[in-house]
């Protein structure tokens, strides 16, 4: 693998705004979930992100409007990132750095609105509805492309769950085909009540803020948030780097639409590949961010399948009980959690755990410990049957 | 880059199955208009057989007859399937249940909006842990899709299977988001220049261009490939038909795709 280095990042969720905010709520074990209060939905927590309501777009993006861009837009003036992109598009050019976004579910909250408002008699959508721009999966990358000045080719994954772990295989065979000499890799999912009242019809929903790895865990708080990295080669400009991307690997269950194989043979592959591809051995990894997202089968599945490639010496822990399930964000928002914890030298221990599973056989941590891992293995899952481990390297 | 395209398929309107769609593609004058059939999907399991929607049959046909064409096993593919609308019908059924505040969302509907049903369903059918990704490039999602298939099947040095498809959206999304017929069509790129191929595919892209799509020069070609994102593969599909060496441009955003092909 042509080696890949993180030269820029940035991170929104409902712990916080920016790289500091969001280390500090990592380091002091603070929760962003709240009540869920969101689309008529009153059951369960949620992550929330405050402020998207009264953020507002550049005027002359303004056809983009939805809860999706607002919060990636919000995300994207973080942490120098626009500088930071800026200095890339000045020594590539603009039409040499493309955009590779996941999501799940966009601007559909847009859609719901707008069906709330619909023309009944005629079947008709308000006049003011763009689905372009909003609903359709490829709005993010055209919104992030034109807030960022770039020219170069745009691609929207969207493997439910698993959609901005994917991006980065994606951006990785651009780089490597030449098609693009850096990517911007990243993605955002925002509340919606299709998700939140889907995975309800699952019975899905934790009724308490989300537990992941718990005995007692009783599914999913929904989050929302977005992340975005820049991506490129390793050494071609002159500055110093936040990580490096070592090891991918991707796979699928092919087993079931909405139930993880209990045999986690499409994780294990996921993992396996990743360390491969890092040339790495599981010794080496001193550190696993796990999809963990508090669902009784998701978790079980994650842990055999862990066990099995790593055996129980290698720390474990979700940080889906900081922010919730952020769905197609998730993938990128834990890289930039990764990111931090390698930069820390702090793991950070499952959420609102009382007592871990105790069939779990692999090392669950359940508070914060300092061990200065060197590398880090981030898994995300998704519906589908869809895998993809990534392994990200100190700097 | 290089790659040997092994085979090809399509489900259109006229345009049943590639076999049947050469003698058309090559002789537009032949081309009448009709429904699109899409036949059950015997690889699945009774129960993923009755969940999956017209949008995952759809995509699965032209899936499943590429592998045929080609005698290559699916499950040993890895594949790129790419679509702007999913699975509308799911879309606009879930958004209807969402304006009344105490009506449950289906639970099967739920699952099938997720954009990847398809390739959830193609995976489910062949017991396949091959990589399958799901992509959403509005009217782009041919060209931006081959490209990206294209790129893995170079880099990672293993046959990809892509499939481009998408249908007509129901109800009050569908108003907006006009998709006024159903297409697909598959393709399997493989790095391998030396095996069997249909034809050798040279490609070249360039994001400074406009995003160029090369569309037929028969009208009623040019306006199906017009009414449907999967369908601006018409001219390239026209090229492959007749046999000849040649190139067409498929869209991107940003820029545009030159497809070169060289029959074998």
């Amino acid at each position: 693998m042509i080696p890949l280095v993180v030269t820029a990042g940035t991170v929104r969720s409902a712990i916080g705004a920016g790289l500091a905010e969001t280390r500090e709520s990592l380091l002091d074990r603070r929760s962003g979930l709240t009540p869920c209060d969101f689309a008529g939905v009153k059951t369960g927590y949620m992550g929330r992100v405050a402020g998207i309501e009264q953020h507002s777009l550049p005027s002359e993006l303004l056809s983009f409007d939805c809860r999706n861009n607002r919060l990636a837009d919000m995300t994207l003036q973080q942490d120098g990132f626009i500088d930071a992109v800026a200095d890339a598009r000045a020594f590539y050019g603009a039409s040499r750095i493309a955009v590779i976004t996941g999501t799940s579910t966009s601007g559909i909250l847009s859609s719901e609105e707008a069906y709330a408002r619909r023309n009944i008699a005629s079947g008709t959508m308000p006049a003011d509805f763009q689905e372009e721009y909003t609903q359709d999966l490829f709005s993010l990358p055209r919104y992030v492309a034109a807030a960022l000045g770039l020219t170069g080719p745009l691609l929207t994954v969207s493997n439910a769950c698993a959609s901005s772990s994917r991006a980065f295989i994606d951006a990785w065979h651009w780089i490597a085909a030449g098609l693009c000499d850096a990517v911007v890799v990243g993605g955002a999912d925002s509340l919606c009540g299709m998700t939140l009242r889907g995975f309800a019809s699952l019975s899905l929903i934790a009724s308490g803020p989300t537990r992941p790895c718990d005995a007692m865990r009783d599914g999913i708080s929904v989050g929302e948030g977005a992340g975005f990295v820049l991506l490129e080669r390793a050494c071609a400009r002159s500055i110093s780097p936040m990580a490096r991307m070592m090891g991918f690997g991707v796979s699928s269950d092919g087993y079931h639409m909405s139930s993880p194989d209990p045999a986690g043979r499409g994780a294990m592959a996921a993992m396996t590949q990743a360390l491969n591809r890092a040339s790495l051995t599981p010794r080496d990894i001193g550190y696993i961010n796990l999809h963990g997202t508090g669902t009784l089968t998701n978790d079980a599945m994650e842990d055999g399948a862990v066990f099995k490639v790593f055996g129980d010496g290698t720390p474990c822990s979700s940080t889906k009980g900081w922010t919730g399930h952020t769905l197609g964000a998730s993938g990128i928002i834990e890289v930039l959690f990764a990111i931090q914890t390698l930069e820390t030298g702090v793991l950070p221990g499952c959420l609102n755990v009382q007592t871990v599973d105790p069939a779990f056989r692999s090392q669950i941590i359940t508070a914060n410990e300092n061990t200065a891992p060197r590398a880090i293995l981030s898994n995300a899952f998704g519906f589908g049957g869809t895998n993809c481990s990534l392994v990200i390297g100190a700097a | 880059m290089h790659l040997s395209l092994r085979a090809v398929a399509v489900r259109g309107p006229g345009l049943p199955c590639w076999d049947a769609a050469i003698p058309v593609l090559r002789d537009p004058a032949l081309w009448t208009d009709g429904p699109v059939i899409l036949p059950p999907l015997t690889a699945l399991p009774r129960n993923e057989r009755r969940r999956a929607g017209p949008i995952s049959r759809l995509a699965l046909s032209v899936a499943e007859e590429v592998c045929a064409q080609a005698g290559m096993d699916p499950a040993a593919l890895s594949a790129v399937f790419s679509s702007s609308n999913g699975d509308g019908g799911v879309i606009d059924s879930i958004l209807h249940t969402l304006t009344a505040p105490d009506v449950a969302v289906s639970p099967t509907q739920f699952h099938n909006s997720v954009h990847n049903a398809a390739a959830g369903y193609w995976t489910i059918g062949h017991g396949s842990i091959s990589p399958a990704t799901a992509l959403g490039c509005f009217d782009w999602s041919f060209g931006a899709g081959f490209l990206n298939a294209a790129a893995e099947a170079v880099t990672e040095n293993h046959p990809v299977l892509f499939v481009a498809y998408d249908m007509p959206i129901p109800g009050p999304i569908g108003t907006v988001r006009v998709t006024p017929v159903s297409f697909a069509c598959a393709f399997i790129l493989d790095p391998d220049l030396n095996g069997p191929a249909v034809a050798r595919l040279t490609l070249t892209y360039d994001a400074s261009m406009d995003d160029v799509t090369d569309l037929p020069a028969d009208p009623e070609l040019r306006a199906l490939a017009l009414a449907n994102p999967a369908a601006r593969s018409l001219a390239f599909l026209m090229l492959l038909a007749l046999r000849k060496a040649g190139y067409v441009h498929a869209g991107c955003l940003n820029g545009t795709l030159c497809m070169e092909t060289l029959p074998c």
